[in-house]
């Protein structure tokens, strides 16, 4: 016999993402939707309590003709259950982060519940690229690259117009391309290297630094610019770095004013959880919305992880790129319109 | 929480409610030692022979009480001399345990407490407990009680009728609600132990200094450990509200009966916070007088957010002093709710917190109203397009 309160917990298991606010530590996002789910778990009502035999002074009945009270004994619930005893009947709920956003960015963060967590550390070590939308104001120099920080200098942007910050932008992509070519192990000399560039499916293996597989600007009007970025291995203070060196390399200086991911591998800001929805009834939806999803994840993860112990590394490489190419089929078209989305709401 | 021994001892001596078998209490009354009190090789031994329950209870009743742990000593040299038959396994005189005992013998079978003498939870011993159970009866929440260090050993040592019934018939005398009785024991449950000299000695100072009697019930259900501060402690803290506040006696009292957690925290967060309003932020006194009596939480709220909803308000949202001394509720609300709401105002272009402009939004309704309303009659767009917008920040 389950209770609603077990009932409401099995559902609780996969993949959802949430819209992190800016300002606020990503530990703090994972406790207050873990407490939210574990108001919803205590509220439900407990089992019942056990029954125990007592021994209570009543009165005798309608049997003897005295107002005695005798000891008689019935079935009474014990105290030792009740709900003020035992305490709530959930201490715990195990929600986990996939890729962490520090405290100044804001944007997709993916959450894990139950069964889920094991399908995050697939996500994790799977092919999947991140969108993230780089807002920069030129004009000064801080120490964190950011507009909060202390001001180490101030330069005029006059000088600067679009077309120079496209070519900036070029020679960027360039670079990181290389990079990308080099640590995704292939001979770009063969045929089939050649095919996989042309796909879209390079991808860097091991341990690499971040590499940026996409960057464009798409909203320039001095000194605020906008920067579209789809990266790999990233973290978000190598992105503000970014900005500053974009600065850097246009003879003036320049400060990030705001990180915002847009997409974490197939979880996109349109299906994200705002705070007012951080209940366990949106979160339980969203789980199913996402189960599909996380389903092809497992899939993937699960393949890669027997393909690694029958150890063939050519076959591997191809079936892993094949699985990648299924998750990152939806987004990869979606992402320019996510860009020119963006326009529209910056303009 | 670990229940001690001492107090299991206690609680099981202690002569236990009507409920029990008339048979049974006879047991316990005549031999008020339990295995517990000794040694354990005595126990040990004393379980595992093959003696009957007889010798037992004889022995049992041959010691005298034991709260005192100078005897302990002493008894435990009774029973070793006396006890022969512990030491000889082979002896004949075993009875089986299938054999047929007269009614005298079956009577006096002490059967063992069922109670651990040691428990991390307060669950074993709630049903056997007068002072437990109608504690759970009354809604202490017991679980929350017993993770605090030595609050569930006070707990089982407190007696009903002595300790607790008389503090409990005193806060209803105060005014104290019957439903608010187990909230104000969860928070506070040193009440129980607090004399009661003392606490009628405080009721008096309060009422003296002319707090009403449905003020004083007020305070007490607020802030459950304000009967656990001596009456000089009260006395310099009320002085000191009305000395540096300015206020009058009646606006102290007023500020005093809504947020009675002021005169039980310490004086220092406080007189920081009266700094950086003003010094920091630059509230003239007349200002700070009316913020703190409108919205006093201010007196103890987060130093750091505090100056970041004000920094937001001021240099951002362009609202001047005036209006926030008019208005500090806004001091009083989330960041984030207030960044959200001003950035979609701006976005849509009805960011105008002038009074005198068309379109003004004032403070207050910025902060109070909840999600719908404020979509609707301030931003008036739908809940869906704010939504929306949060996504981009």
């Amino acid at each position: 016999m389950t209770t609603q309160a077990v009932r409401l917990f099995r559902k609780m298991d996969g993949l959802f993402a949430v819209y992190k606010p800016h300002g606020v530590h990503w530990k703090h996002v994972r406790d207050g939707v873990e407490s939210s789910l574990l108001k919803a778990l205590n509220s439900c009502p407990p089992p019942a309590p056990q029954l125990a035999v007592r021994f209570q002074l009543l009165s005798a009945g309608e049997n003897s003709s005295s107002k005695d009270l005798v000891l008689s004994p019935s079935m009474v619930p014990t105290l030792a259950d009740h709900p003020l005893v035992t305490g709530p009947q959930f201490h715990k709920v195990h929600v986990g982060v996939g890729h962490r956003l520090d405290a100044f960015s804001s944007g997709v963060l993916v959450l894990g519940v139950g069964k889920g967590n094991g399908v995050l550390e697939h996500l994790c070590k799977s092919h999947v690229t991140r969108d993230y939308t780089l807002k920069g104001e030129f004009g000064k120099a801080t120490d964190n690259f950011t507009d909060t920080g202390r001001v180490l200098e101030k330069t005029t942007y006059d000088h600067v117009t679009l077309d120079k910050l496209e070519r900036v932008l070029a020679m960027i992509q360039g670079a990181n391309q290389k990079a990308l070519i080099t640590y995704s192990q292939v001979d770009l000399r063969t045929q089939e290297a050649y095919e996989l560039a042309v796909r879209g499916l390079l991808y860097p293996h091991g341990k690499s630094p971040p590499i940026l597989t996409g960057l464009r600007c798409i909203h320039f009007s001095p000194p605020h610019f906008t920067l579209e970025v789809q990266c790999v291995n990233e973290t978000q203070k190598y992105l503000r770095k970014l900005i500053h060196e974009v600065g850097l390399e246009l003879r003036t200086s320049a400060v990030c004013s705001g990180v915002r991911r847009t997409r974490d591998g197939p979880f996109k800001v349109e299906n994200t959880l705002t705070r007012q929805h951080w209940t366990a009834d949106s979160i339980i939806q969203a789980i199913a919305h996402f189960s599909k999803t996380t389903r092809k994840i497992r899939k993937s993860g699960m393949f890669k992880q027997t393909a690694g112990q029958l150890n063939s590394s050519a076959q591997v490489q191809e079936q892993t790129r094949s699985q990648t190419e299924q998750i990152n089929q939806e987004h990869v078209e979606l992402s320019s319109s996510c860009g020119q989305r963006d326009t529209c709401d910056t303009e | 929480m670990h229940v001690c021994q001492r107090c299991v001892s206690l609680l099981l001596s202690r002569p236990l409610s009507a409920a029990l078998q008339q048979s049974t209490r006879a047991l316990h009354q005549r031999s008020r030692l339990t295995l517990l009190q000794h040694s354990t090789r005595h126990t040990l031994s004393q379980r595992h022979s093959r003696q009957t329950w007889r010798h037992f209870t004889d022995h049992q009743a041959a010691s005298p009480d034991v709260y005192n742990k100078i005897d302990l000593a002493q008894k435990e040299v009774v029973p070793l001399n006396s006890d022969v038959h512990r030491i000889d396994l082979d002896a004949a005189v075993h009875p089986s345990p299938l054999q047929e005992i007269s009614e005298e013998e079956a009577v006096q079978i002490q059967v063992p407490s069922a109670l651990p003498p040691e428990s991390s939870t307060l669950r074993p011993y709630v049903d056997k407990s007068e002072t437990l159970s109608k504690l759970v009866q009354l809604g202490v929440n017991l679980w929350k009680l017993e993770q605090r260090p030595n609050v569930g050993s006070m707990l089982v040592r407190l007696d009903f009728h002595a300790d607790v019934a008389p503090r409990l018939l005193f806060l209803k005398d105060l005014g104290v609600e019957e439903s608010k009785l187990g909230q104000l024991l969860t928070k506070n449950p040193f009440i129980l132990t607090e004399s009661l000299d003392n606490l009628e000695a405080r009721v008096s100072y309060l009422k003296s200094k002319k707090f009403s009697k449905q003020s004083v019930a007020a305070m007490v259900s607020k802030a459950p450990y304000l009967l656990n501060f001596s009456v000089e402690r009260l006395d310099n803290r009320l002085g000191f509200f009305q000395k540096q506040l300015g206020l009058s006696a009646e606006k102290t009292r007023d500020v005093v009966t809504r947020l009675p957690k002021l005169l039980c925290g310490s004086l220092e967060p406080i007189k920081e916070n009266l700094k950086v309003c003003e010094l920091e932020f630059g509230f003239r006194g007349n200002e700070m007088q009316h913020i703190v009596t409108t919205v006093p939480k201010v007196l103890i709220a987060n130093k750091r957010k505090l100056t970041q909803i004000f920094h937001f308000v001021h240099n951002t949202m362009d609202v001047p002093h005036s209006l926030i001394a008019k208005f500090p509720q806004v001091l009083n609300a989330k960041f984030l709710r207030i960044q959200e709401r001003h950035l979609f105002l701006e976005y849509l272009g009805h960011a105008q917190y002038q009074p005198s402009q068309p379109n003004y939004v004032s403070l207050d309704r910025l902060v109070f109203l909840p999600d719908d309303v404020f979509c609707s009659e301030v931003a008036l767009a739908t809940l869906e397009d704010f939504e929306r917008f949060q996504k981009t920040l």
